[in-house]
């Protein structure tokens, strides 16, 4: 292969304004990180409530949430981010269905979508490690809320879910970075985040490799720092004695 | 102040309890013994309502279990209880375990509550680790916690469900000597438990259950004092338990 690598290239000019490519990069990343982080705060939120629905003591409570999950967990991401973003704004009332489609402007509108999809797409998922953290504590520790006159939901904020989700910091991790590396998808309805940005400039510049290279990059640092955010507040929540499994 | 009357209860084919009645008059202690499944543990759970039944009642300072306008949680808040397995929230401080109920289910102030939380952690010893975590004090001491956290409600009767069965033989002592001490204060007292030096030295009353039913009921001198006398299975179950 015969290739001229020139790294030069992020500071050249794109040719559109005074932008040079490092610009879109950084445009890009900005994207990323808005539709992953507010997708995130859905998934969580959600998750945790129709976690904390799969174990209440409802049958009603409890099939909604399973059925949520089956779901979601198996359509494939792709076609839930073309349902969100194609049929579901036809489906709205009309005004809404105007002010999506015509009074927004188009990276609103897809980007709107996106976080939508994924968000509810990681609850389900998100939805799963609550209901294994909670089904992991003893359960005397119920009991013993109960015993003292808590109400149930008292014995879900106050009891369970703060053991609950310090034992799935773990697995909440990797949801985390999975809903940074699924944002990818967003680059398919046309919102220019980081790897839409990516093949933007590949198109541009023809230096497809080194555009890519930096990229992955991005999203390989990115990765580890999440980690080690993640590592810092599995660290900061630990509980003195470790966590008691059993009181004993 | 605790009136069982002819409870039973069912797991769907299988009776758990059987025509279950009895009484605890205030201040009295009484002792529920009896072989592993007789149904002790759902007995005491039914008197706060951890457990439902299906047939009968049970009155608590003069609240109807059964009664289904009763608020169930205000009910157990005022019924003390300690497990077998402690139970403090691990993920707490002594502290907080001591007060998140006075102030969540009694409206309590933090201050009334810290207050109260550190007046009785020092009636069981333990003020010096108020700071602590649960996972950071030995099973004795976290019982005697469990203890402080059930006395912080200020409760008209409390329960203990076999509360030294989980505990190294070297830490009963330190439980039972905080469980005497509350008995001969004059608390109303129900226990599930084998140890019967406990009962002989403070019980009013012992009960023996076999097979969800209440087979002896009766003064502890009684119980104790002519064997020979008390039913078959409750004299195989004594010559058992006082080999140890
Ligand atoms: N949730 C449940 N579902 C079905 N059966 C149960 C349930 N809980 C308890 N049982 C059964 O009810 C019976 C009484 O149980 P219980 O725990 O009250 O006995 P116990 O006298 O406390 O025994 P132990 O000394 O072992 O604690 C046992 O046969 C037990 O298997
Ligand atoms: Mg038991």
């Amino acid at each position: 292969m015969n290739y001229n690598w020139d790294w030069g290239i992020f500071f050249k000019s794109t040719g559109i304004g005074s932008e040079i490519y490092l610009d879109w990069f950084v445009t890009g990343f900005g994207w990323t990180l808005a539709v992953a982080l507010a997708a995130w705060i859905v998934a969580l939120a959600l998750g945790a409530v129709l976690g904390v629905l799969r174990t209440v003591p409802n049958r009603w409570a409890s099939g909604i949430a399973t059925t949520y999950v089956e779901i979601f967990r198996n359509v494939p991401l792709l076609v839930q981010l073309f349902l969100w973003y194609f049929l579901v704004p036809d489906l709205l009332p009309e005004p809404l269905e105007l002010w999506f489609k015509q009074d927004l402007n188009p990276a609103t509108s897809a980007y709107l979508s996106v976080v939508v999809c994924l968000g509810l797409f990681t609850a389900a998922r998100v939805c799963e490690q609550v209901r294994t953290g909670i089904q992991a504590l003893p359960k005397g520790q119920a009991a013993a809320a109960r015993a003292m006159g808590f109400t149930l939901p008292q014995i879900y904020r106050h009891v369970l879910l703060p053991q609950a989700f310090r034992i799935i910091i773990p697995p909440l991790t990797s949801e985390f970075l999975n809903i940074f590396k699924n944002s990818a998808v967003a680059s398919l309805i046309g919102l220019m985040e980081l790897l839409a940005q990516t093949k933007q400039t590949a198109e541009f510049s023809a230096n497809l490799f080194e555009a890519f290279t930096l990229a992955t990059l991005i999203y390989f640092v990115l990765n580890m720092g999440l980690m080690l955010l993640m590592r810092g507040v599995e660290k900061k929540v630990a509980v003195p004695g470790l966590m008691s499994v059993g009181g004993k | 102040m605790i009136s069982i009357q002819n409870v039973n209860k069912w797991y769907g084919d299988f009776q758990v309890l059987t025509g279950c009645s009895t009484e605890v008059d205030k201040g009295e202690v009484v002792v529920v013994c009896g072989p592993s499944g007789s149904g002790k543990s759902t007995l005491i759970k039914c008197v706060n309502a951890l457990e439902p039944f299906q047939k009968g009642d049970i009155v608590v300072a003069g609240t109807s279990i059964a009664d289904k306008a009763t608020d169930l949680p205000k009910l157990r808040s005022r019924v003390g209880m300690v497990f077998q397995h402690f139970e403090l929230f691990p993920h707490l401080s002594i502290t907080e375990n001591l007060t998140i109920a006075q102030t969540k289910v009694l409206g309590r102030g933090k201050d009334e509550a810290i207050d109260k939380g550190l007046k009785l952690l020092d009636r069981v010893g333990l003020k010096a680790h108020a700071h602590k975590h649960p996972g950071q004090l030995s099973g004795g001491q976290q019982q005697r916690v469990a203890i402080a956290r059930a006395l912080a409600m200020d409760p008209v009767v409390m329960l203990f469900d076999e509360p030294t069965s989980a505990l190294d033989p070297e830490m009963v002592n330190e439980v039972l000597d905080v469980m005497v001490e509350l008995a001969q204060e004059g608390m109303t007292m129900m226990c599930v438990t084998h140890e019967m030096g406990f009962a002989r030295k403070v019980a009013d009353r012992v009960i023996f259950m076999d097979r969800g039913q209440i087979v002896e009921d009766c003064a502890k001198d009684e119980f104790f004092g002519d064997i020979h006398a008390r039913s078959e299975r409750a004299q195989q179950f004594l010559a058992k338990i006082l080999q140890h």
